[in-house]
């Protein structure tokens, strides 16, 4: 059996002994595309982090491609939740993007981007329907345009696994459709994982879901559950409705079985089903 | 007005200027995008620390201020790498610690003292020849290193998370940079001041970042822009009798007004 791209096993998170995640295992196979939902400070962007050997785990194993968190970097593309890039950056949309093909440890970080380096990036641009904006100076697009460039520069060095956290964020409507069709495509070549706080997001050709609040839960298809709405929205029934948003989207009106282990987040018993 | 560069301490004191252009054109730059100017202010004060050090021991300055200047650096940025959430407080504390015992310690040097004002505002007109194959060979050392890892540098500027998880060497990289701001620091302040040195790594830098779409380009800019800061600085010192340093970021300073008031690069 071929080897897992992601394989956590007992992972905590603790950071100044707070707990962030707790006992988390999962495996994640090759080509699979996975949706990682839960509410805001439940712990899906640590959960990127810790795979991308940002920040270090206080308990439990983490292999990335077979390799210890942070190895792997040449072979993983990225996209930040916050790009912290200081706004007015002096670069344009297409060295941003380049700056995607640069290569893990010492190697990399001498020279100027090649012509190849140059025409990945306009190839990723072209994915993200971006091309036109090449030679703009990034400082002066749009929030969701920038996203975009984001995005380009996570996919240019065509990665085996594509991490993205939040990627729908401060897109519109009709670029997020766009958006969705791309990582569709993507995911025939590479292993994808997507954190969002937006339900909706499974719309879209996820394979499995992973519920992450401080625990992990794990689901083999992409139905939404009971749990998932907990998760997203902080309990079924709550002043949040979130029928609205699955109406609005094209996801099947279906409801899986509550978790079976005693640690599943409380799910209240009329069930959240629409 | 040209007679003047015929005196040999006019020639040198041109020489130095353009130097530390060019020195702060790069490492400016770096320092801006990379949002570090208040460790950098914080590494030029507390220098003053390993220059009240030298006096007192008798021995020779720039060494000894060297090497003290890298120590606080490298406590800074190893400060910043850790805990970040108390960096600007503990580089408060290092930067007023560090000019508090070069006062000290000078206070107890007998016999001559240094003035505090030729070590804020520098010496510009009296730079041996010495300190400019110094400052040249500072030059030298930090072109390369920074053309050397242009790229991880770029990288690291631009998105350091981005960068880390790609596998860059950002502690490495960060700790390379500090390393140099403390040295061009350093090197600069025994000729043009601490207060100058912070000027000429923020002001041009500021006014390229806005007007240029390359790091590289901005490097460029910088520099030329504090080459005319410093030569015009110098020439209206010369010609009112007041005093360079001064002159210097009073040009820089009309210069950085003069772009605000103009419109930004368009996209």
């Amino acid at each position: 059996m071929a080897e897992p791209v992601v394989d956590i096993q007992g992972l905590n998170y603790s950071p100044d002994g707070l707990p962030v995640l707790k006992n988390v295992d999962l495996r994640i196979e090759r080509g699979d595309y996975l949706a990682v939902l839960g509410p805001n400070g439940g712990g899906k962007s640590t959960l990127l982090k810790l795979m991308l050997g940002l920040v270090r785990p206080d308990g439990g194993t983490i292999r990335v491609l077979g390799l210890r968190p942070g190895d792997a970097g040449g072979r993983i593309g990225y996209l930040p939740q916050h790009t912290e890039v200081a706004s007015s950056f002096p670069i344009t949309v297409l060295e941003a993007v380049c700056m995607g093909t640069v290569r893990p440890g010492f190697r990399g970080m001498s020279g100027r981007h090649s012509k190849i380096d140059h025409e990945k990036a306009r190839q990723a641009l072209k994915k993200v329907d971006m091309l036109d904006a090449q030679g703009r100076s990034l400082a002066r697009l749009s929030g969701g345009q920038k996203q975009r460039v984001f995005i380009a520069r996570a996919l240019v060095d065509s990665p085996e696994l594509l991490l993205l956290d939040e990627p729908t964020a401060s897109v519109d409507s009709a670029s997020r459709t766009a958006l969705f069709t791309l990582l569709n495509e993507l995911n025939k070549d590479m292993t994808v994982i997507m954190v969002s706080h937006d339900i909706s997001s499974l719309a879209s050709g996820v394979k499995s879901v992973a519920c992450v609040n401080r625990t992990l839960h794990f689901h083999k298809a992409p139905e939404i559950t009971d749990d998932m709405f907990t998760m997203t929205y902080g309990g079924a029934g709550d002043q949040c409705c979130p029928v609205e948003l699955v109406t609005h989207g094209h996801v099947p009106h279906r409801v899986l079985a509550p978790h079976e282990q005693a640690d599943a987040v409380s799910t209240s018993d009329e069930g959240g089903d629409s | 007005m040209m007679d003047v560069l015929g005196f040999d301490f006019m020639q040198n004191a041109l020489a130095a200027g353009l130097l530390a252009s060019l020195i702060c054109g790069v490492i400016g730059s770096l320092v801006v995008v990379n949002r570090i100017v208040f460790i950098s202010g914080g590494i030029a004060h507390a220098s003053y620390g390993g220059v009240g050090l030298a006096f007192i021991l008798g021995l020779p300055v720039l060494p000894v201020t060297s090497a003290f200047t890298v120590c606080m650096a490298l406590i800074m940025a190893l400060v910043t790498l850790r805990a970040r959430e108390r960096v600007d407080t503990v580089i408060g504390v290092i930067w007023a610690a560090g000019m508090a015992m070069g006062i000290i310690l000078l206070d107890f040097t007998p016999g001559y003292n240094v003035d505090l004002m030729s070590y804020l505002f520098g010496s510009i007109l009296a730079v041996p020849r010495s300190d400019l194959w110094l400052m040249a060979g500072l030059a030298a050392v930090v072109i390369a290193l920074v053309l050397v890892f242009y790229r991880g540098f770029m990288v690291m500027s631009f998105d350091e998370e981005f960068a880390r998880s790609r596998g860059v060497p950002v502690n490495f990289l960060y700790i390379l940079l500090i390393v140099m701001v403390g040295l061009s620091v350093v090197m600069i302040i025994r000729v043009v001041g601490l207060i100058l040195v912070i000027a000429l790594l923020t002001i041009p830098p500021f006014i390229a970042e806005r007007r240029t779409r390359s790091l590289r380009v901005m490097m460029i800019v910088s520099t030329v822009l504090s080459g005319i800061f410093t030569v015009s600085g110098l020439m209206i010192s010369y010609a009112l009798d007041i005093t360079s340093g001064a002159s210097i970021i009073a040009v820089a300073a009309v210069g950085f007004f003069i772009s605000l008031l103009i419109p930004q690069k368009t996209a």
